[in-house]
C-alpha cells in the first residue's frame, strides 16, 4: 500500500507522544499477557481434573496422614471404581532450592486413576518391575535434561533414608507425557512400597487417597458414604471432587477471577481513554493537512483507512511489545514457579486473544477520528484554519 | 495558444445557507477560460474570489448552473468522481503552501502521484523533474521547516505540476512572500504558462502580481466588473 509511508510518518511525527502512548499500551498488554497466563496456569488444574475423580484427605488438615487401611476400606464402598493413594515426598534435586514435586504412589492403581498420563508400554513395564526406579514427567525431565536410564539423586526435606542421609538414588525407567497439552507433567512418581521400606520412620500411613467413581453422578453420594464410614475414627476424612479440591486450593489465594477481571478491565479502560484521546487530538491537529490531501484528490475513504491503519499500528506496536515483555516475564517466573504453577505458559489462546484485543483497541481508538476525517469538508476546514 | 475554451461557466449561482439565512455569492455568472490562458482575478475581500476558485477546482459545487471543463460537465459529479477529476486535471497552489510538515520536499511533491498507477521509481523520476523545474533539486530531502517561504511555495508548485495537470489554480500564491521572492514565484508560473502550456487562474490582491498574468478580471460583490487593460 502506497500510503503506508504517509501513515508511518504521521504515526512517528511526535516522538514523545508516540513513546507515551506506546508505553501505555505496552503496560496494558504486559498485564494482560502475564495475568491471563497466570489464570490459565491456576485454572489448568481445575480444567484438567477428571469429573469422576474424588480426593480423600484428613478432615482436620489435608497435610495430616491417613491410615493405610483406608485404601481397602474405601475400595469396598459402593460406587467406588478404583482407589489409589499418594504420599508427599518433599523432594529436591541437588539443592534445596531446586524443588521437584515427587509422590510415592502405588504404581498400577495410580496410572489407572490417572489415564491422562501416557507412557510407552516398555517403559511402563520397566517402571512397574523396578522398585527402585522413578517415573518422570516430561516437562520436568526436559527442564533438567533427564533421559531414560539416567540415575538421579533425590533428597527429601522431610524424610530420612534408613541407611543415613536424606538422599535416595533412583534410576529413571520411564518418562510420561500428558494426553493433552495442559496435562501437568512436572512431577515424579516412585513406588510407595520402596518408600516405606527405605525410609527411617517406617509406619503405614498414606498422604491422601484418590479414587474414581463408577459414574460422575454418584460423586456426591460416594463422597458422603466415605466420610460417614470414617466418622468418629481417629482420622476423619474430607472427600471432595478433584475439581472442587483444586478450586478450593486456588481460592485460598483469593478470588482470582474477580481480581484478574478487575485488573485487566482497568488496564484496558485506561488505555482506551488515553489512546483514544490522543488519536482524536492527533487527527484534529491535522485538519488542514487532511483538507489538502482531499483537495489533491485523495478519496475520503482512503483517508479514513489511513487513520484506522495508524491507530491499529499503534495498538499492535505497543501490544506486541507488551506481549513480548509478558513472555520474558513468564519465562523468568516459570523457572522459579515451575513446581507451583507447572502450566505457566503464554499459550496460543492468549496470544490470539491479545491480537484480537489489539485489533479492537486500534479500531475503537481510531474510529472516531477516522470518521471525522472521512466527513471533513474541505471548504469548512480551510475556513476554520 | 488555442482558442478553445477549457472552462465554461453557464448561469452559475452559488449560495451558502447558514441556518435560516442564505447568502448569495454569485447569481447568473458566466465565464470562459481559454486553454493556455493566465488569468488573474482581483477584487476586494469577500467578493467571492476563493469561492470561484473552489468551483473551478471542483472543491465546491454550484447551487445552480453548469460548469464545463474540456467539454465535460463537472457540476453534477459525485464527491468521489470530483476527487478523481481533481487528481487528473487540477494543480492547486495555496497561499500558505500547505505542505505536509512530516514529509520532505520530494515526498511532498510525490503526493499527487500516489493517486496514479506509477511505480515508485517512475514516481521518483517525475518528482525529480518537477523539483528541477522549480529549481530545488538540491533540496529534495529537506523538510518544510528547513525551507524559506519562497522555497516552500516552489515545492508546492512542483507538487501542483508533478502529475502534469492542464490547469493550475493559485489562491494568493504570493500573499505571504516578500516582493523579490514573489516575483520569482510569479516568473515560475509564467514559465509554466508559456513554455509548458499550463492554463492558470490566480487570485491576487497585488496589482504587480497581476501584471504577470495575460489578463486580469475584477470581481466585486459576485460580479465581474469591466476588466481594465493593464499596461506595463
Ligand atoms: N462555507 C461558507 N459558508 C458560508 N459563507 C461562506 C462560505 N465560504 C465563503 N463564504 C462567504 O462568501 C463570501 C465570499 O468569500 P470568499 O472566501 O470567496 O471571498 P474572497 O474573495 O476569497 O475573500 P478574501 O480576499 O478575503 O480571501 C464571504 O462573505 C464569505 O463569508
Ligand atoms: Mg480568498
Amino acid at each position: 500500500m502506497k500510503d503506508l509511508y504517509l501513515v508511518y510518518k504521521n504515526l512517528t511525527r511526535k516522538k514523545m507522544r508516540l513513546f507515551l502512548t506506546t508505553f501505555a499500551i505496552f503496560i496494558a498488554f504486559l498485564i494482560f499477557g502475564a495475568i491471563m497466563t497466570l489464570r490459565g496456569a491456576l485454572n489448568s488444574g481445575v480444567e484438567m481434573s477428571a469429573d469422576n475423580r474424588l480426593v480423600v484427605v484428613h478432615k482436620t488438615n489435608f497435610t495430616n496422614p491417613l491410615p493405610y487401611s483406608y485404601v481397602n476400606k474405601t475400595q469396598a464402598i459402593e460406587g467406588v471404581k478404583q482407589v489409589t493413594h499418594a504420599n508427599w515426598f518433599g523432594g529436591y534435586y541437588q539443592e534445596p532450592a531446586n524443588q521437584v514435586v515427587t509422590f510415592a504412589v502405588e504404581p498400577e492403581s495410580y496410572l489407572a486413576v490417572y489415564p491422562e498420563l501416557v507412557i510407552e508400554p516398555e517403559q511402563r513395564k520397566a517402571w512397574l518391575n523396578n522398585q527402585a526406579s522413578i517415573l518422570v514427567g516430561e516437562r520436568i525431565a526436559l527442564a533438567n535434561g533427564w533421559k531414560v536410564g539416567d540415575r538421579i539423586p533425590l533428597s527429601s526435606n522431610i524424610f530420612s533414608h534408613k541407611e543415613g542421609g536424606q538422599t535416595w538414588d533412583f534410576v529413571i525407567e520411564g518418562i510420561f507425557r500428558g494426553a493433552e497439552q495442559k496435562t501437568d507433567t512436572s512431577y515424579l512418581l516412585f513406588h510407595y512400597k520402596y518408600f516405606k521400606e527405605t525410609q527411617s520412620w517406617g509406619g503405614d500411613s498414606i498422604g491422601w487417597l484418590i479414587l474414581t467413581t463408577e459414574d460422575a453422578a454418584m460423586n456426591e453420594s460416594v463422597a458422603k458414604a466415605i466420610d460417614n464410614n470414617f466418622a468418629n475414627s481417629n482420622a476423619e476424612t474430607d472427600t471432595s471432587t478433584e475439581q472442587a479440591f483444586n478450586k478450593a486450593f486456588i481460592e485460598q489465594i483469593g478470588n482470582i477471577g474477580l481480581i484478574i477481571f478487575g485488573v485487566v478491565f482497568m488496564a484496558f479502560f485506561t488505555i482506551l481513554i488515553v489512546v483514544g484521546n490522543t488519536m482524536v487530538l492527533a487527527i484534529r491537529e491535522r485538519t488542514a493537512e487532511i483538507a489538502v490531501l482531499k483537495t489533491l484528490g485523495f478519496a475520503s475513504i482512503r483517508i479514513f483507512k489511513m487513520v484506522l491503519i495508524e491507530s491499529c499500528l499503534l495498538a499492535f506496536l505497543g501490544g506486541l511489545l507488551g506481549l513480548g515483555g509478558a513472555y520474558l516475564l513468564i519465562q523468568g517466573a516459570s523457572e522459579n514457579l515451575a513446581r507451583f504453577l507447572p502450566n505457566l505458559v503464554l499459550d496460543q489462546n492468549i496470544l490470539l486473544q491479545a491480537l484480537g484485543y489489539m485489533l479492537l483497541l486500534g479500531l475503537i481508538t481510531g474510529i472516531a477520528p477516522a470518521i471525522s476525517a472521512l466527513k471533513l469538508n474541505i471548504i469548512t476546514a480551510f475556513n476554520r484554519g | 495558444m488555442s482558442n478553445q475554451n477549457l472552462f465554461e461557466l453557464n448561469q452559475v449561482a452559488k449560495r451558502f445557507t447558514k441556518g435560516k439565512e442564505t447568502i448569495s455569492i454569485f447569481q447568473d455568472l458566466n465565464m470562459q477560460i481559454k486553454d493556455g490562458d493566465f488569468l488573474a482575478i482581483m477584487g476586494p475581500s469577500g467578493s467571492g474570489k476563493t469561492t470561484l476558485l473552489n468551483l473551478l477546482g471542483g472543491v465546491d459545487q454550484p447551487t445552480e448552473g453548469q460548469i464545463t471543463f474540456d467539454g465535460q460537465r463537472i457540476d453534477n459529479l459525485s464527491e468521489s468522481q470530483l476527487a478523481k477529476w481533481r487528481a487528473n486535471n487540477i494543480g492547486f497552489i495555496f497561499q500558505f503552501y500547505n505542505l505536509m510538515p512530516m514529509l520532505n520536499a520530494a515526498r511532498n511533491v510525490e503526493l499527487p502521484l500516489l493517486l496514479t498507477n506509477l511505480s515508485r521509481s517512475e514516481r521518483q523520476k517525475q518528482v525529480k523533474i518537477a523539483l528541477e523545474l522549480v529549481g530545488l533539486s538540491d533540496r529534495a530531502d529537506h523538510m518544510p521547516s528547513e525551507m524559506s517561504g519562497g522555497q516552500q511555495q516552489r515545492v508546492a508548485i512542483a507538487r501542483a505540476v508533478v502529475s502534469d495537470p492542464k490547469f493550475l489554480l493559485c489562491d494568493e500564491p504570493t500573499g505571504d512572500l516578500d516582493r523579490q521572492t514573489a516575483d520569482e514565484i510569479l516568473q515560475t508560473l509564467q514559465l509554466l504558462n508559456e513554455k509548458f502550456g499550463k492554463t492558470i487562474v490566480m487570485v491576487t490582491h497585488d496589482p504587480s502580481a497581476a501584471k504577470f498574468a495575460k489578463q486580469t478580471v475584477h470581481l466585486n460583490k459576485g460580479e465581474f466588473v469591466k476588466a481594465e487593460e493593464l499596461s506595463a
